[in-house]
């Protein structure tokens, strides 16, 4: 690893627990290589994870790390917020932790705004528990739970973030990394509830039961699929089924959660 | 200086002691009857630049507070039976990750929706035992207006000092009355406050007992070293581990901390009990009636006692033994419930008392005559 | 274009030969041995650390800067 990355990471407790070719090692660089150019104080980043093989990741990170209970991670988040506004809040979660048993708090801390960047390790499928499908694993596709091929619809976590009330709004790929690298910055910069979609590859669990045997058939089809917002809008709806588009789709600045909160307590002690 | 002497509900002197605990931070979601705790919450916090949040639901209630605690504010949620229930996988986490909190339960009749208006006292067992895994908790429970103030401090006091969740278990009529009450001065308030680290130091390991009592100090999220928090089983690093003896090491100390300071956590109450022959066992409201059924029947010569439990969880096995130096011969518990707390103090009576229950489950409090013909039932079979 | 000195560092025991780096490379700089990747084309390469930013476990730096 990089020397200037180093610090970054607890690395007395790599290698990580993740398979070969997991997405979820190349999403958590490039979130330590965003705070990297950022240059954000690490002892003020506050990293917030649920249950799932994603969630393991702010264990290796050298930061105030918090591994809550499955899909809660949100919840967590913004009583930390609340309480320390001066915190950097991340919260790295996966699909299914994320809009299946947290489904409820991502739209909740989307509505109020909280300033809180949340990144999705999104891989279709429920990958520590043994590939069961998720909200987001997409219709006809195999999971062990859907060995006759999935009849649920996906989510689209970005739609679903904009209109509960996120103010940035993006997605992006393991694929497609210094993009990656530059939406999770801007994400960082923002102020207020801060989504990015992140689009991951399961090879263990996705991948073989979806005939793609190995991690780089996964990239492929990421490679293949993705389009940008920009060529997508000017594509019909059917030539953008199965697509994947990347880029930023919302921003807005909407005043945030804690600094209105500042403000009632102005009021309640008799200013105005 | 003159003291005030104010009618107060009992949820209002709740959050009136919580503030004087040090409460800063509040997450809830309203339910019957304990809403007024989060409305009067709302309404003070910022008064004093504390944090109030609604949140979506009682489970990230429960998030919110523990999240809040880990930088340093004393934090407290309030919730009844559906909420309670949802609340308990992260109760489990704070207990594991030993993060200081204090949750009011106001107990209504239940099982499900049950009696949202009518008082109970069903929760005993699920106070205990609600989350998974062998986990310590303590557990309060006030009979007053003014208990509820001085125990919601000691709640507080409590969880900060044993860094463990500590359950506020009051149940609707104790929440709902209102009492004329004298508050003590703040200065006269003993206030604890968790074990804090000198963060200037260059190795934190979150989880190590630095001074053998088996309470870790605790550093704030922000204030130092970087470090990290999990609802896996850990080592005194803090990081996951399943070494056979991490985890029993951690399990034995979690328990010890609570098991080896019984002295300190445990209260309760002893009335006429030197020379009565039947003691009867209560906690929360069902006291009030207890207590005067007592008198009463010692007007008439019976020789009757009360032991009121303070501490419901750890149960106060000390208080039953203490009984079987005396003449006691009965032992009646009596609860608004099937007989939850009965099985316990039958467990702890080794078979040295006869045991009877007092039960009421209808969403009625059980009144002084119904306390006075049992123990004149009781006094027959003897 | 020129020259660069360009080096590139491989952590064996980090690798768990995924075989991405190998596959996505544009110039193809790396071939396999036994599914780690060796270096068969360092000329090629442009220095762009894409097989850098997708090694999943860390395993690669590329660039002259922090290799010694
Ligand atoms: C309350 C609860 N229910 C279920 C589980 C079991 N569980 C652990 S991880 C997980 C799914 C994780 O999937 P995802 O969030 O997509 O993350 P991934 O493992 O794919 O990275 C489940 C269902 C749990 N730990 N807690
Ligand atoms: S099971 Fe899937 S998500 Fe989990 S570590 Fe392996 S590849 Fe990654
Ligand atoms: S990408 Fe990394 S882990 Fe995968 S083969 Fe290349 S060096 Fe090894
Ligand atoms: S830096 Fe770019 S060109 Fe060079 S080896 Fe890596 S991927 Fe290939």
């Amino acid at each position: 690893m990089r020397k200037e990355l180093q610090k970054y990471f607890r690395n007395d407790k790599l290698p990580h627990i993740w398979c070969p070719g997991c997405g979820h090692g190349i999403i958590t660089g490039a979130v330590v290589r965003a705070i990297d150019n950022l240059k954000l104080n690490q002892s003020k980043v506050c990293i917030v994870s649920g249950i799932g093989c994603s969630s393991r990741a702010p264990g290796y990170m050298n930061f105030n790390t918090l591994h809550t209970t499955h899909g809660r991670a949100l919840a967590f988040a913004t009583g930390i917020k609340m309480a320390n506004p001066d915190l950097k809040i991340l919260v790295l979660t996966g699909d299914g932790d994320c809009s299946a048993i947290g489904g409820n708090h991502f739209i909740h801390a989307a509505r109020r705004n909280i300033d809180i960047t949340t990144i999705v390790f999104n891989n279709s499928i429920y990958g520590m528990t043994g590939g069961q499908y998720s909200p987001m694993t997409p219709k006809a596709a195999f999971a062990t739970t859907a060995p006759y091929g999935n009849i649920d619809r996906n989510f689209d976590l970005c739609k679903l973030a904009q209109s509960a009330g996120a103010t940035y709004v993006a997605r992006g790929t393991v694929f497609h990394v210094p993009q990656l690298i530059k939406l999770i910055e801007k994400a960082l910069k923002h102020k207020g509830f801060s989504l990015l979609d992140v689009v991951d590859i399961c090879p263990t669990y996705f991948g073989r039961r979806n005939k793609m045997s190995s991690p780089i058939a996964m990239m492929n089809k990421i490679r293949e699929m993705s389009v940008t917002v920009r060529s997508a809008s000017k594509m019909s709806e059917e030539e953008l089924s199965g697509k994947i588009v990347i880029g930023e789709f919302h921003e807005e600045r909407v005043p945030e959660y804690t600094e209105e909160y500042a403000k009632v307590i102005e009021k309640a002690q008799g200013g105005n | 200086m003159s003291k005030k002497i104010i009618l107060m509900q009992g949820n209002e002197a709740c959050v009136e002691g919580a503030l004087a605990a040090g409460m800063r931070f509040f997450a809830g979601y309203p339910i019957t009857p304990s809403t007024e705790i989060a409305e009067i919450s709302a309404e003070k916090l910022p008064k004093l630049g504390g944090k109030f949040i609604q949140m979506e639901d009682e489970i990230a209630s429960m998030g919110a507070i523990i999240g809040a605690s880990l930088t340093g504010f004393k934090s407290m949620t309030a919730t009844s039976g559906p909420g309670f229930s949802l609340k308990q996988e992260n109760i489990g986490f704070a207990c594991l990750a030993e993060i200081p909190c204090v949750v009011v339960n106001v107990q209504r009749g239940g099982p499900s929706t049950g009696l949202p208006t009518l008082p109970a006292q069903g929760d005993v067992m699920q106070t205990r035992w609600g989350t998974h895994g062998d986990h310590p908790i303590i557990v309060i429970s006030p009979s007053s207006v003014r208990e509820v103030y001085d125990m919601t401090i000691r709640a507080f006091n409590l969880s900060e000092k044993y860094r463990v969740p500590c359950i506020l278990l009051m149940d609707e009529v104790v929440a709902h009355m209102r009492e004329k009450v004298e508050l003590p001065e703040q200065s006269s308030i003993d206030i604890i406050n968790r074990k804090y680290l000198n963060p200037s130091m260059s190795v934190y390991k979150p989880y190590m007992d630095y001074d053998g009592d088996g309470i870790p100090p605790m550093m704030n999220f922000g204030d130092g070293l970087p470090y990290h928090v999990t609802g896996l089983i850990h080592d005194i690093s803090g990081f996951p581990s399943t070494n056979a003896d991490v985890s029993k090491d951690l399990l034995n100390r979690l328990m010890s901390k609570i098991y080896n300071n019984l002295d300190d956590i445990l209260e309760y109450e002893n009335i006429y009990t030197e020379d009565a022959e039947t003691v009867i066992v209560s906690f929360g409201s069902t006291a009030r009636s207890v207590h005067r059924a007592v008198y009463l029947l010692r007007q008439e010569g019976f020789k009757v006692g009360m032991l009121r439990l303070k501490t419901i969880w750890p149960f106060a096995h000390k208080a039953i033994k203490k009984l079987k130096q005396t003449p006691v011969r009965n032992l009646l518990v009596a609860e608004m419930n099937f007989g939850q707390l009965l099985e316990t103090v039958k467990a702890s009576a080794e078979g040295a008392f006869r045991t009877y229950g007092l039960n009421k489950y209808n969403g009625e409090l059980i009144t002084p005559q119904e306390v006075i013909n049992k123990v004149r039932e009781v006094a027959k079979h003897a | 274009m020129t020259q660069k000195n360009i080096k590139i560092y491989i952590d064996e025991k980090a690798c768990k030969k995924c075989g991405l780096c190998i596959a996505f490379c544009p110039k193809k700089v790396y071939g396999s041995e036994g599914g780690k990747p060796v270096i068969v084309n360092l000329s090629a390469c442009t220095d762009c650390k894409l097989c850098e930013l997708r090694c999943p476990d860390y395993a690669i730096i590329v660039g002259g800067e922090n290799i010694e």
